[in-house]
């Protein structure tokens, strides 16, 4: 049989079903497989906050999508050039992402009368009969019968049977797009080592969707994706909180320092207690304490100790954190605090994505509390920046507050990881004699205005610290009222002292001068990048920026705002950096905005461009 | 570390007394509690550098800036939490937790009890005076109901706490009682406390003259004590009474009282064993408001011991375990994963 195969440069596809029906697997193994084959890649997996909400109906639907390419890839995609759906409700649920034209693969199964009905469908119509679906091109597989009929001889029972239905799909869809079944061979051998029946069925089950593709007639086409032309090197798939795991790791290793992990579970940063737990053989203690605000205070404990103390949460658990926090900055210990943000307010929206903490981050704390903080960008940015965080932390004596979000923190994209050589040392000074001639003086400072941590062990170094204000220099309990404002101003200026020992902001595409200048902070980045290239390509004059640092922000950033004609700041929020922006640097920043718990499309953004540079 | 550990420099109890002014109000009873702390801890064989104490907010809470070691006065009702996660880091530190009525009971009484079923190998002293000193006088959660103060102008309605019993309910693996106005008992008390490995919990009943004046004095003053009392020793039958002439016996899981004159009753008195967990929960529910008809006397000394694993000696068998089965931590190994690709 002649069946064509088209070269495209990059694909869009989303899996969209029951949240039983194994769609994240499905597709973190079409991702690892796109990813060993050289593509550059951006995931997005988008499910419900309840485990097992009711089965067929719109509030289970779970997805993911996935944007692979030849090309550089930047976001997980906008409208998808694929949508499987494995019932009727997934397909309810997320035909509105279908591009016109736009390949649809339907599970016919889940179409019965019983699914249409879940999915909230009239009565006796079912939309893959009747003609709504005019306009994508329409691919129908009753996947439980073939699959079923894959494993009739198997000895296993249907509900087993079923369960391997997502493997048919991979199977089917590894055909279209020219992929070996190679490396989910192994994932399933390792997986399933100590049930030699479910691997065979599953084994089974996935070769059944990839021959399906080559013997039906009506499957013509076959796509190819190439290897995408990135940077030489190594790489490696990674995701957010795998990346901030990573980062916290190296950076304990880097300074030498013991790291214990005190948090408390919540969605969606969990995952990064999960991935630590596996590690004890690097020293990392980790310690799932009883509340938000044990778990922070364990890590204090912890640091007053000589550890690198970390806790992480989302919103809801941070602002229990806060009391504690302004501990930690009266202290002066190194701590490092991930904030892995989701919607808001409240229990808000668990497990989608949005940037409404930054002032949360910024001033949630009673006084003059002024903390560090960082953003990452991208889900392999979060090592970068956990890693800045901790060196922040360590060398000035401070915590830090390190903001990923749900987005990035599960989303994946390949990776050029770094030789552990190539990390920056981190200098920890550890005191040991007294520093003036008659007693330790435990908030004396050096050029960085931080001060010397003497660690419980170290003989004539006794002193206490607390949470009162002290005198400058010997710690002292001070109620005087110029000391008071000497210190919550020598606080201040130690956090801006920060920013000569940053980098300066740069340029993440185009000149550094212009007419209008994205500005972004956090998960934005892809979408932001994207649009600017596209709108430069159209010709507009547009750059972008992308901040890493927000508090302190880098020396350079007012010079470079001022470089442009105008200022746009795409935020998934109300308009938090714009505040903070228009209020230091006094210009008319434009902001564009979305709170829906969903990132921005590359779309979005550039409509915006174009109405402000037109 | 371990040298020191070995053979500590001598140290008395001079030397932890710090520069800073004592500012407890004249005649509290916190004076004492920091002077016997003081008394004993020289003795215990610690090097001076290792010890840390640990506290939070209120008026017992001061105590770290009075003792020249070091020290952290934190938040309210989260010193608990401070030290666990210090224990967990620095397991070969010893640990002192200073806490009162309010702050390890209400503010903190969530990481109290978690604490104690973890098992850190911490020492927890509690200064209850069942009053909130430093917030100027509102009853606590060990104040007594109908309690007036500043906040219950018409008495609390609120039910008291047993915090011995609390500990019980908790798992605490060392329980144990003790009062300002009785020194040695007190010194006796810490000891015991220190030698115990595991998280040692030791009520300390305190006066407050100021804002909950004579709270104890049933069980302080020579007048009342013998009579109110009964000071536990381990194999020893529990006896107190102004001539040590009234007993407790078990008549099935009920404590009575019993006369020793009486020959007969004077048999088969409770022996008071440490280590016996169902006794124990008795003897902690001796609480009886001394108003009562026929109450028990107030129990002081030891309750309970038990020898269980500490958290923090558990968490570095796991990791030496796993050092020992995967090896120490490679980053590089940890930074390449499971699967790579080579772009050219």
């Amino acid at each position: 049989m002649n069946k064509s195969n088209d070269v495209l440069d990059n694909v869009i596809i989303k899996f969209a079903g029951d949240s039983g029906d194994g769609m994240q697997l499905t597709g973190t193994q079409f991702t690892n497989t796109a990813a060993l084959l050289g593509n550059d890649l951006s995931t997005f997996p988008d499910f419900p906050a309840e485990i097992r909400a009711p089965q067929g109906t719109l509030a289970g639907v779970s997805g993911f999508q996935l944007h692979f390419g030849s090309v550089e890839i930047f976001t997980p995609g906008d409208q998808c050039d694929v949508l499987v759906v494995m019932n009727a409700a997934a397909l309810k649920a997320n035909i509105s992402h279908l591009k016109k034209n736009g390949m649809l693969i339907a599970n016919t199964d889940g179409f019965d009368p019983k699914n249409l009905r879940l999915a909230g469908i009239p009565e006796g119509k079912n939309p893959l009969e009747d003609g709504s679906l005019e306009g994508y091109r329409l691919i129908t597989l009753d996947v439980t019968k073939m699959t079923r009929a894959a494993l009739a001889d198997s000895g296993l029972g249907t509900k087993e049977i079923d369960r391997a239905k997502n493997m048919f799909v991979l199977g089917f869809l590894y055909w279209m797009y020219n992929r070996t079944l190679d490396h989910t061979n192994k994932f399933l051998e390792e997986k399933f080592s100590k049930k030699p029946e479910i691997l065979a069925a599953n084994l089974k089950v996935l070769k059944a969707g990839y021959h399906f593709g080559d013997t039906r007639e009506d499957f013509t086409s076959r796509f190819t994706v190439g290897p995408a032309r990135m940077t030489p090197g190594t790489y490696r798939n990674i995701m957010g909180n795998q990346a901030t795991a990573l980062g916290l790791l190296a950076a304990s290793q880097k300074s030498g320092l013991q790291m214990f992990y005190g948090t408390y579970p919540i969605t969606p940063a969990s995952d990064i207690l999960h991935e630590l737990s596996k590690y004890k053989n690097y020293g990392v203690k980790t310690f799932q304490a009883e509340d938000e605000i044990a778990a922070i205070c364990s890590a204090i404990g912890a640091s007053f100790g000589g550890a690198l103390g970390v806790t992480a949460s989302s919103g809801p658990g941070i602002a229990l954190k806060a009391e504690a926090m302004g501990l930690a900055l009266m202290l002066e210990l190194p701590l490092v605090i991930c904030n892995v943000q989701r919607g808001g307010p409240s229990t808000g929206l668990p497990t989608k994505t949005e940037q409404s903490d930054l002032m949360q981050a910024l001033h949630g704390r009673n006084g003059e509390a002024p903390i560090p903080v960082v953003a990452a960008a991208t889900p392999y940015d979060c090592f970068n920046m956990v890693f800045e965080a901790a060196r922040i932390a360590i060398e000035f004596m401070t915590p830090v507050i390190f903001l990923s979000d749900g987005y990035i923190a599960n989303g994946a994209e390949p990776w050029m990881f770094p030789k552990s050589a190539d990390l920056p040392e981190i200098k920890v000074n550890f005191i040991k004699e007294k520093n003036s001639e008659s007693r330790y003086l435990p908030y004396k400072r050096d050029e960085k205005l931080s001060r010397p941590w003497a660690i419980p062990g170290t003989k004539g170094l006794e002193h206490r610290i607390g949470g009162i204000e002290k005198q400058h220099e010997t710690g002292n309990i001070s109620y005087d009222p110029q000391n008071h404002e000497f210190m919550v101003r020598l606080r201040d200026a130690k956090v801006e002292k920060i920013a000569d020992y940053i980098p300066a902001q740069a340029m993440e595409v185009g000149p550094d001068k212009g007419k209008l200048l994205v500005l972004g902070w956090g998960s934005t980045q892809g979408a932001i990048k994207s649009a600017v290239i596209k709108a430069r390509n159209k010709g507009y004059d547009v750059s972008h920026a992308h901040l890493r640092y927000i508090k302190p922000f880098p020396k350079n950033l007012g010079e470079l705002l001022y470089n442009f004609d105008k200022v746009l700041i795409p935020e998934l929020n109300t308009g938090q950096l714009i505040k903070v922006i228009r209020d230091k640097y006094l210009i008319p920043a434009v902001g564009l905005n979305k709170i829906q718990g969903m990132p921005f499309s590359a779309e979005e953004v550039l409509t915006k461009i174009e109405e402000m540079v037109k | 570390m371990d040298t020191t550990q070995l053979s500590p420099e001598k140290f008395t109890a001079k030397d932890l007394v710090t520069d800073q002014d004592v500012r407890w109000c004249p005649g509290c009873g916190d004076y004492s509690i920091l002077k016997q702390v003081q008394t004993v801890i020289p003795d215990l064989g610690i090097a001076k550098e290792n010890i840390v104490f640990v506290s939070g907010i209120g008026c017992s809470s001061r105590f770290p800036y009075y003792m020249e070691t070091f020290g952290m006065h934190s938040i309210h009702g989260r010193a608990t939490a401070i030290a666990s996660g210090l224990k967990a880091a620095r397991p070969e530190l010893s640990v002192w937790i200073v806490t009162g009525d309010g702050d390890a009971l209400s503010i903190g009484g969530n990481h109290i009890i978690h604490l104690l079923r973890r098992n850190f190998d911490v020492n927890i002293l509690m200064f209850n005076n069942q009053i909130y000193g430093l917030t100027k006088g509102q009853y606590s959660p060990t104040s007594e109901e109908g309690k007036i103060t500043k906040s219950t102008p018409m008495g609390s309605v609120d039910h008291p706490f047993n915090p011995l019993a609390l500990c019980m309910g908790a798992d605490a693996t060392f329980v144990a009682r003790t009062m300002d106005r009785d020194p040695k008992h007190q010194q006796q008390i810490l000891r015991r406390s220190y030698e115990h490995k595991g998280a040692s919990f030791v009520e300390i009943y305190q006066n407050c003259n100021v804002f909950n004046d004579g709270a104890f004095e049933t069980y302080t003053e020579k007048s009342t004590k013998k009579n109110e009392t009964l000071f536990m020793e381990n194999g020893k039958p529990l006896i107190f009474g102004d001539n040590n002439d009234k007993g407790i016996k078990l008549d099935g899981f009920t404590p009575r009282i019993v006369d020793l004159a009486d020959a007969a009753s004077a048999n088969d008195l409770w022996v008071h064993d440490e280590r016996d967990r169902v006794k124990a929960d008795i003897l902690a529910r001796f609480f009886d408001n001394p108003a009562k008809e026929g109450h028990l006397p107030r129990p002081f000394g030891v309750f309970y011991v038990e020898n269980r694993a500490c958290y923090e000696d558990s968490l570095i068998r796991q990791i030496t375990e796993a050092r020992t089965s995967k090896g120490d931590g490679n980053l590089d190994k940890l930074l390449q994963g499971r699967e790579t690709w080579v772009i050219n």
